[in-house]
């Protein structure tokens, strides 16, 4: 997910009036009531898929305070919205993390991904949420020196670990397939789990269990207790098991313990900052920056409940504003979707 | 009618909780029953239960060691818990997440480590 430096000629330019920075559901959400007043939205979020906490901590879990969808879980909430959101035909940029923002001398705004991607916009809407989500770092002294030269949370080259000693440690589908990818190139390879029981796909547990059946894996059941190593060249691991310790020797270690958010590069662009949330007005949800605002869990005011329909309704308000910006000449009419057949004829039902 | 008498046979209601920091520091709290344990914690502030996601079993940051003597009466994880504590860290026998321990007069008197990093 860190930035693979682009060379400048190849990298796409975006105009456009509004880029969304995060895809969760709030996030998505503003695409459809800026798309009702005729702004064009492109969509940004480092994951790799749509739905923000929803689809990726808690995609099956049942939601219960969504008006009028008595229970919808995670995953269906955020098909929903992307269903809802289609007719405005936004363009979601997934894979990307915004690293950059700044105002441009004629009162736009310009942001960098970190793919080189840049976005010139006239309206900036921050639904980041609680930040980006990035790869948990086991609270091991010292991790942060290796990270990066023999620690790694993914893998973006796999001839990176050719004639490694690799340990991968973690149960879910990650660590299973960085095991079976690398086990060809690597030197060695350690799969190490807490338990002898794996969320990953059956299938991938079936190979693993096949490769270690032949010694081409070793699988230890048990825990990294400490980790050695010379400047940023982990050497060895202390693996904490049943029957004691074991100490192996690592040229790479590979730790699975899935994502957290953290505020992230949003810390960087200049904004007033309240306890790593971006405080706001009510009437327009505007940041401390005319034309950028922040809505859903990553802004703050009085009040503030880190609910999702709380988000939907920041947009729909942040959406009148934005309005004045990107259309000044236009003056907008208060409409219902049920009535209005200009709204209608937006939305593809009329 | 006569005023139910019902109330006069439950048991009190209030157990006490005591959890214990790594450094050995102490701090026994008088919880109401229904709540988790990961809500009687933060309640009263107790440091080193982050419970990031709520309470919904989605994090493992309300991670917690029951004292020995307690097990049998919080009993084990259940397999989505079981999960869970994959993304936890030195992660014991005594493992569990407090946002799925159910407080009952039981556990009046039940003691838990925090562990000395939630990730
Ligand atoms: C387990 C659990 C249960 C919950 N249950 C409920 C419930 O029942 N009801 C309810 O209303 N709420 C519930 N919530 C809270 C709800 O999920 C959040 O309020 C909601 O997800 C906030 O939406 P959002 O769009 O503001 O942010 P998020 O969903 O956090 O999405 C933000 C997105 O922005 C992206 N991002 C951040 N920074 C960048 C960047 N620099 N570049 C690119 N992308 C970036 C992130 O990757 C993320 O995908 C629950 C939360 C959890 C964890």
């Amino acid at each position: 997910m860190s930035s693979e430096a682009s060379p400048a000629a190849a990298a796409a330019l975006i105009e456009t009036d509004a880029v969304i920075i995060g895809a969760g559901p709030v996030g998505l959400f503003a695409v459809f009531e800026l798309g009702l007043v005729d702004i064009k939205a492109h969509i940004i979020d480092i994951l790799d898929k749509p739905g923000g906490q929803c689809a990726e901590l808690y995609p099956e879990k049942p939601i219960y305070d969504i008006p009028a969808l008595p229970t919808v879980t995670g995953q269906e909430l955020t098909d929903r919205l992307l269903e809802q959101i289609k007719p405005f035909g936004a363009e979601l940029h997934l894979n990307e993390r915004v690293d950059a923002l700044k105002r441009l001398p004629d009162g736009r705004f310009s942001l960098i991904t970190d793919a080189g991607t840049e976005f010139i916009t006239k309206v900036v809407v921050i639904a980041a949420g609680g930040g980006s989500f990035t790869p948990k770092r086991p609270p091991l002294p010292g991790i942060e020196n290796f990270e990066g030269h023999s620690v790694f949370y993914s893998v973006r080259r796999i001839e990176a670990m050719r004639d490694k000693k690799v340990l991968i440690v973690g149960g879910g589908d990650s660590a299973l397939d960085w095991t079976l990818a690398l086990q060809p190139v690597a030197k060695s390879v350690t799969l190490l789990h807490r338990r002898d029981d794996f969320r990953a796909a059956p299938h991938s547990v079936e190979k693993m269990r096949q490769l270690v059946e032949t010694g081409d894996v070793r699988l230890m059941i048990g825990q990294v207790s400490s980790i050695e190593g010379e400047g940023n060249q982990l050497t060895a691991a202390t693996i904490k098991g049943k029957d004691g310790e074991e100490r192996i020797d690592v040229d790479a270690m590979l730790p699975f313990f899935g994502l957290t958010m953290k505020l992230g590069p949003v810390a960087d662009w200049g904004l007033h900052l309240t306890e790593n949330l971006i405080p706001v007005d009510t009437e327009k949800f505007e940041t401390s920056e005319q034309g950028i605002f922040a809505v859903g869990d990553i802004n703050t005011y009085p009040g503030k409940l880190k609910l999702i329909l709380s988000g939907f309704h920041e947009v729909a308000l942040m959406a009148q504003q934005a309005h004045k910006y990107v259309h000044p000449e236009k003056k907008l009419l208060f409409q219902y979707t049920t009535s209005s057949s200009n709204l209608q004829k937006k939305l593809g039902v009329s | 009618m006569p005023a139910p008498l019902i109330w006069k046979a439950l048991p009190r209601a209030m157990p006490k909780i005591t959890f214990i920091q790594p450094d050995g520091s102490q701090q026994a709290v008088d919880s109401d029953v229904g709540i988790t344990l990961m809500e009687a914690a933060k309640i009263h502030d107790v440091p080193g239960i982050d419970a990031e996601c709520g309470g919904a079993c989605a994090c493992a940051t309300c991670h917690v060691y029951v004292d020995e003597p307690w097990q049998d009466k919080t009993g084990t994880p259940n397999p989505m818990e079981e999960d869970m504590l994959d993304f936890a860290f030195d992660v014991r026998d005594s493992s569990r997440l407090s946002c799925q321990i159910k407080l009952t007069p039981e556990l009046d008197g039940l003691v838990v480590h925090v562990p000395a990093k939630q990730f």
